[in-house]
């Protein structure tokens, strides 16, 4: 560790206190918001200091949105069910088969198979809505459209190969030996996939695994075309909030509020597992 | 047939397609006895590694047949070979500590506990790995990792130990000490072992018989003082030694009375005829060229033999070796005490015609090893 100075350490200290009010006030004037009622966010010159409600909350869990006109329904927290529903399924979905897959384009090179792995990579350099119109016909035809198994079936080009690239990278990080002196004690490779090189890559699959939700969750175009209202995520849900009478700038702060707290506990809850990646870089060889 | 350990038959490996891809080990034929170390010895690259790792069952056999106590194996899994493998980049368990990484390979044998204890310690006892019993692979060195992974192969009770560059990480004075407790484990227990090394003073000091190999190619297995006496070609011979062989270009003419070498820059060689055996005379003159070599400690300094011109004199503490310009090449010679000579300096060197390797120009094969015919 270097030695600083006072003056270096406060000016250090500026910078970041700098960094961490431009990337963390919108997201705290979020938070503000969401406890405000429409007139005081739209309120000139904007204010800290006003009195509490948490009216848009109770608006958004009892489905009633006030507004000028009268009394809207919305399907806010049906909406959250979905994300959450279609983002944890579409995840362990990509899990069981593209850590398998990873480990299998890792460590056995095969005539293909770079091939192949690039082809589930260009998934997620078409542009969505490209694939979206062909996909609307097919899932007419197949009856998939607005059904929970299609659009997980859908949420699988996100997924798949995120997951697949950042864990192959995981896995040819730890050395084949490690595995081999493991067969040769007298295991199986399946058995070495389990207890070694699961374990070892185990903080890149989370990582992966934590990137893929956060791409899932964030979809909007696959599943504003794919699904109806009952089964659309609040990516989509949120086109609610804009009515024919104003736009609703509180309740819509208290969705964003409640949208995020999923992936953020999900964000804090992996944090350990993904400091623990970083020290195990002694597996290389 | 019941004390052949390890009997590999026409084995070739490819990388890539049979035929089309990097041909990596060619036709390599071995047999190894129960209870024999054996080393392989060769350069980067020369297939040694790939050779182990197919008797491990790491790699796929492209041809041949591998059999193991009399069984072919080249099929199957190695969970079901039996052999124990140390490997180049140590390979433990990074959430294991040491012990638990040498306890491990025990696991499959399903020993008491007790029993597991007392071999951990006693072949950490062996390889000075005591007080890292309690650590984490990488919280500790290359060299202590590479025991620790010795150590996890020489504990268990496999029908062979391959030990791939085993000491190649350790200190000098820990390695000369290590090689001898091993080579007494190992033969205490009867083990049959392969050490893969590139190092031949370890080749030396630990095997019964050295595979030499390049290129793919077995040159020659044999015993290491067979090596050194009589290397089947002239890549043994200027590969196992040290300093290497000298090695010169000649020409032969013979005639009743004498054998004739004709070196580069008009340097002659004459031997009486007697020096050499008929056989050899014949052999010798059958060929239009040949390729001369002596090792450095067999040449001779001597005021009537041929000149050449002191290039290096230096002195290691123990010897002295001195290159000298000679015939177009360099000529080393090893002396034992402390030598004057300055740089520029005349010397006479006389080649005594016993300790001359001569190898055929074109194959390289050895034509005779002194008065002998190859």
């Amino acid at each position: 560790m270097e030695t600083m100075s006072p003056l270096e350490r406060a000016l250090r200290g500026l910078a970041l206190t700098l960094v961490v009010v431009f990337f963390m006030f919108p997201i705290f004037w979020i938070f503000l918001m969401s406890f405000q009622t429409n007139e005081t966010i739209l309120a000139i010159p904007p204010s800290v200091i006003f009195t509490p409600t948490l009216s848009n909350y109770a608006a958004l869990i009892t489905g009633k949105l006030q507004t000028a006109a009268g009394t809207l329904d919305i399907a806010f927290m049906s909406n959250l069910g979905n994300s959450i529903f279609l983002s944890v399924a579409s995840v362990a979905v990509s899990l069981v088969l593209g850590v398998p897959a990873a480990y299998a384009f890792a460590r056995h090179k095969f005539r293909g198979s770079e091939d192949i792995a690039f082809t589930l990579l260009s998934f997620r350099f078409a542009p969505p809505l490209l694939v979206l119109l062909p996909l609307t016909q097919y899932f007419q035809w197949l009856g998939l459209s607005n059904t929970y198994f299609g659009l997980i079936w859908v949420y699988q080009l996100i997924c798949l190969p995120l997951i697949l690239w950042i864990v192959r990278g995981y896995f040819e990080d730890i050395s084949a030996d490690v595995e081999y002196a493991y067969r040769i004690a007298g295991h199986s490779w399946f058995a070495t996939f389990r207890k070694i090189a699961l374990p070892l890559a185990g903080p890149g699959i989370a990582a992966a695994g934590l990137l893929a939700f956060i791409f899932a969750w964030n979809n909007f175009v696959f599943a504003l075309v794919l699904a109806s209202a009952d089964k659309q995520p609040v990516t989509v849900g949120a086109l609610a909030f804009v009515t024919s009478s104003g736009i609703q700038y509180g309740q819509i702060a208290a969705a964003i509020v409640l949208s995020v707290t999923p992936t953020l506990a999900l964000a804090l809850y992996a944090q350990r597992y993904l400091v623990e990646g970083l020290s195990l870089g002694a597996v290389k060889g | 047939m019941t004390d052949t350990a390890l009997l590999i038959k026409d084995v070739d490996k490819f990388y890539g397609p049979v035929d089309y891809g990097v041909h990596a080990v060619k036709k390599l034929n071995m047999d190894v006895r129960k209870g024999e170390i054996i080393a392989l010895l060769g350069s980067s690259g020369c297939g040694k590694t790939s050779t182990l790792r197919m008797i491990a069952g790491f790699e796929a056999v492209s041809r041949g047949t591998i059999s193991l106590a009399g069984r072919e194996v080249q099929t199957l899994p190695p969970v079901r070979r039996n052999v124990a493998m140390a490997f180049e980049g140590y390979s433990l368990y990074p959430p294991l500590t040491v012990r638990e990484n040498i306890a491990f390979a025990l696991k499959a044998s399903k020993l008491s506990q007790n029993v597991v204890d007392e071999k951990v310690a006693g072949i950490a006892k062996l390889l000075e790995i005591e007080d890292i019993l309690g650590r984490y692979p990488s919280s500790i060195s290359g060299g202590q990792q590479q025991r620790a992974s010795l150590g996890r192969a020489l504990i268990r009770d496999a029908n062979l130990h391959l030990l791939d560059e085993p000491m190649g990480q350790l200190e000098p004075q820990l390695r000369a000490l290590l090689r001898g407790r091993i080579k007494h484990y190992i033969r205490e227990r009867g083990l049959t072992a392969i050490l893969v090394t590139h190092d031949q003073t370890e080749a030396n000091a630990l095997a019964d018989r050295i595979a030499v190999m390049e290129g793919g190619v077995l040159q020659q297995f044999d015993t290491p003082q067979k090596i050194k006496e009589r290397p089947a070609n002239l890549f043994t011979g200027t590969f196992v030694g040290e300093p290497p062989m000298n090695v010169f270009e000649a020409s032969v003419s013979g005639s009743e009375s004498k054998v004739a070498f004709g070196l580069k820059d008009g340097v002659r060689l004459e031997y009486p005829a007697s020096d050499f055996s008929h056989a050899v005379r014949d052999a010798l003159v059958k060929r239009q060229k040949v390729v001369l070599g002596i090792r450095p400690y067999s040449v001779r300094r001597s005021a009537d033999g041929v000149t050449g011109r002191v290039a290096v004199n230096q002195w290691l503490g123990d010897q002295t070796h001195i290159a000298a310009d000679f015939a177009g090449g360099t000529m080393v010679l090893v002396e034992h005490d402390r030598t004057e000579l300055d740089v520029g300096q005349p010397i006479g060197i006389h080649l005594d015609p016993s300790s001359l390797h001569v190898f055929d120009g074109e194959s390289g094969q050895a034509i005779s090893h002194g008065q002998e015919l190859a």
